[in-house]
């Protein structure tokens, strides 16, 4: 059972503490690939991280936590596409405008076709990846096992710590 | 017998991670020492493809790039 034996896959353990949708995505990009690697993947959701284990994800992208952001539009001739918005910070806090920016980048990963963060998880589910919820920060934020996606299982620090503890790769996200 | 272990597989339009992910579904389904010849649009291929050759202990005979936005490769199942 020994991490240095060579014939044994590697593993990657991610800690995945946010729920916006910018933040949704590398931790199912990196835990796929790792997973069509042939790797073992386990992703410990706690925090805000939790909600990305609901059947149905509505993420939002919030431009006030990322006053730098680029403001590009997904629409319109190439150049048109190519301005970069200079958006004063005082306006992400005005309401709607989160909900303008959310619509902006999912239309522009939609152009693109990026995969969608559902279509990632399926696929981590899958290949046999590990997707554990963080027992206490359910119980804090009053998330109840059954309003996860079945594959999900619930464990606390201490587990995770023992699953990462022999893992090739972990990030924090 | 050439036509059997052969399975083409078109990733183009895809974008990463979904190039490596839809090559590794696809190699579950063929036997061993069979080969998948693909094609892809994203230029993410070219680094990614050997290092999931690589990382997954499978061979990679071939990558081209054939033109601007079109790359082949061809992949071997080692096990």
């Amino acid at each position: 059972m020994s991490r240095s034996d060579p014939t044994k896959p590697k593993r990657l353990a991610i800690i995945a503490s946010k729920g916006s949708l910018d933040w949704a995505y590398p931790p199912f990009i990196l835990g796929s690939t790792a997973a069509a690697m042939g790797w073992e993947v386990g992703i410990f959701f706690t925090f805000f991280g939790l909600s990305l284990l609901k059947p149905k994800l509505n993420m939002s992208v919030t431009p006030l936590g990322n006053p730098a952001m680029p403001m590009k539009m997904p629409f319109g001739p190439k150049w048109f596409q190519n301005i970069v918005w200079p958006i004063p910070v005082f306006m992400m806090s005005i309401p709607g405008f989160q909900w303008l920016a959310t619509t902006l980048m999912k239309m522009t990963f939609k152009n693109s076709n990026v995969a969608t963060v559902e279509e990632l998880r399926d696929i981590c589910i899958q290949f046999g990846a590990r997707l554990i919820a963080c027992q206490m920060t359910m119980d804090v934020f009053g998330f109840k096992p059954e309003e996860f996606i079945p594959s999900a299982e619930v464990a606390g620090a201490a587990a995770f710590l023992e699953y990462a503890g022999d893992a090739d790769v972990t990030l924090y996200v | 017998m050439s036509d059997k272990s052969r399975t083409v597989l078109d990733l183009k339009g895809l974008l990463c991670p979904m190039p490596v992910v839809k090559l590794a579904l696809a190699m579950k389904t063929i036997p061993v020492g069979a080969i998948i010849e693909a094609t892809a649009s994203d230029p993410g291929v070219v680094a990614d493809i050997p290092a999931w050759a690589r990382s997954s202990g499978n061979e990679l005979v071939t990558l081209d790039k054939v033109a601007d936005k079109e790359f082949r490769f061809v992949v071997k199942r080692l096990k």
